[in-house]
């Protein structure tokens, strides 16, 4: 179980005090999925970061299980079962793709369970493994295996940056059997960022975050309305509208 | 405690220590150990200075040569001469490592001066391999000279290592290429401690449709000094590509120089150089995977030099 409790996040911008997070407390249980949305520039990523590390709260505590890790670094948490799939995935010049799911699965694995990974993300696992995570890979084909790696880390708590992006070569129906395999496996929580509505239906709660601010937590139906209500967030309204 | 690094590289120039398959000339502490020459290629010492002459004989197949050099002697300054005459249309792998052992206080250095003939059609795989170890106070010094000379349709490919140890080096590369010769070099490189390394190349195309792809990657770190030059000159219709890559730990410094010349309109050349710190968001990523910053550093730096 991770919690949030009154996390603030601010940035000094041109002398300027800038709140990113404001007093976000959330709770996501064990076993869940959970899905957080909002308009471009909500601080979606941010309050993903935080949870991973890579973001420290300028105020607030974050808890795993009760333990407090507002302190914690990057490397503390990934140990105690976070993980974290970018929204860009980084290239690596000279680092393959077995060598990063054999990094993230820590453990001695073989081509062949690798290559698992990789099917699995639909990706013809002979003809990537020995690729290197670099700017010869397409966007796509680097999402995919972000999401492999994570899959591999097989962690209780796993956070994904849209993961839907730039994967539309590959079908959507796959990305959330990933995410379904994943739960009935680790038996974790899954955390999302997504503004796809297939993958909101299929969410246990839904967290609409806006400008900073945790709006509304709830099932799809509750929060959705809110969301697409917000009549000023031209670009939420398209991109819904457009989806839908 | 043997990182994963040095791991690697120990495994790489372990063949140093096993008697190789086929020719060979191991040279230990400035005299020759032991030799084995085949039907087709002989290795004859030199009289008139301090080194070898390798003979390959046309048509070669599928052989290799082995000529490893082992210092463990502090205080051995030594200059060798190797020169390589590759007969036409032959096939073959030229290994030559060198590794210094200096526990001593007095400076250790071995010079080799490689010169390949590689005529007509020829083939041939080279690899070069330093290594220095040691805690004394001596140097490890090692100066490699190499010239080649390419005849027609003839192909080379260099592959380059110096990744621990050695503190000080100056490389110095020449090639000529006749037309429709292929020249790779492939040159990875690390500097640490106060090492100072210099590598320059000059390659001359200077026949029709020759070419030359000249690659270095190298990580410079603590307060070491690398300064990386490249020079193609294009004296026909040919094509050359020279690249610089390099990560910058610490405070290290790289210098890259890089020069194209070309003196033909139909020569196609092109340099590329970058320089740069670990990007922050890689050593996150391998983070978020559980190593600490040090262990992804290493696997950052131990990818690159791959």
């Amino acid at each position: 179980m991770i919690e949030l409790k009154n996390v603030f996040f601010e940035v000094e911008e041109d002398g300027n005090k800038k709140t990113i997070i404001q007093d976000a407390s959330l709770t996501v249980d064990d076993g869940k999925f959970v899905v957080i949305t909002g308009p471009n520039g909500s601080g979606k990523s941010t309050l993903a970061k935080l949870i991973m590390g890579i973001e420290k709260p300028t105020a607030g505590r974050i808890l795993l299980d009760g333990q407090d890790i507002t302190d914690a670094s990057i490397t503390e948490r990934a140990r105690m079962g976070i993980s974290f799939a970018f929204q860009q995935p980084v290239r690596f010049k000279g680092i393959n793709v077995f060598d990063l799911i054999r990094l993230s699965a820590k453990r001695d694995l073989s081509v062949s369970d690798a290559c698992e990974y990789l099917s699995a993300v639909g990706l013809c696992a002979k003809d990537y493994i020995n690729r290197e995570v670099n700017a010869s890979l397409s966007g796509g084909e680097l999402k995919r295996i972000e999401i492999a790696s994570v899959m591999a880390r097989g962690t209780r708590l796993s956070l994904f940056d849209e993961p839907e992006a730039g994967i539309d070569l590959w079908s959507f129906q796959n990305l959330i059997h990933v995410f379904e395999d994943m739960q009935a496996h680790t038996h974790g929580s899954i955390v999302i960022i997504s503004h796809q509505e297939r993958i909101l239906n299929i969410a246990d709660e839904v967290v609409l975050l806006r400008r900073g601010v945790i709006e509304k937590v709830g099932t799809r139906d509750e929060v959705l309305p809110s969301l697409l209500g917000i009549a000023t967030d031209m670009t939420a309204c398209a991109k819904y509208g457009k989806e839908a | 405690m043997i990182d994963e690094i040095q791991k690697r590289i120990l495994a790489e120039v372990a063949d140093l220590h096993e008697i190789p398959i086929g020719a060979y000339n191991i040279r230990a502490n400035g005299v020759s150990a032991a030799r084995n020459t085949t039907a087709n290629i002989d290795i004859v010492t030199k009289t008139d200075k301090s080194g070898i002459d390798i003979i390959i004989k046309p048509g070669t197949k599928n052989e290799s040569v082995h000529i490893p050099v082992v210092l463990s002697r502090t205080g051995l300054k030594e200059t060798v001469y190797n020169d390589f005459y590759v007969g036409e249309g032959s096939d073959v792998t030229i290994v030559a490592g060198c590794g210094i052992n200096n526990c001593g206080d007095q400076d250790s250095q071995h010079d080799g001066i490689h010169t390949f003939h590689i005529a007509k059609g020829a083939k041939v795989k080279y690899v070069e391999k330093h290594y220095g170890e040691g805690d004394g106070k001596g140097k490890r010094i090692l100066n490699p000279g190499t010239a080649v000379y390419m005849d027609e349709d003839s192909s080379l490919e260099m592959d380059m290592v110096q990744i621990k140890g050695v503190d000080s080096t100056i490389r110095n590369t020449t090639a000529s290429l006749a037309a429709g010769a292929s020249l790779v070099v492939r040159e990875r490189l690390m500097t640490h401690g106060e090492q100072l390394a210099e590598s320059s190349y000059t390659i001359e195309l200077n026949g029709d449709g020759a070419n030359a792809d000249v690659v270095s990657r190298s990580v410079a770190r603590d307060d070491s000094t690398q300064k990386y030059v490249s020079r193609i000159v294009g004296n026909s219709r040919c094509s050359g590509h020279t690249e610089c890559d390099a990560i910058i730990m610490d405070t290290a410094k790289v210098l890259a120089v890089p020069e194209l010349a070309a003196n033909n309109v139909d020569a196609a050349l092109i340099h590329e150089a970058a320089i740069g710190k670990i990007a922050g968001e890689q050593l996150v990523k391998l983070m978020t995977l559980g190593l600490t910053e040090g262990e992804a550093e290493e696997q950052i730096i131990n990818g690159f030099l791959r």
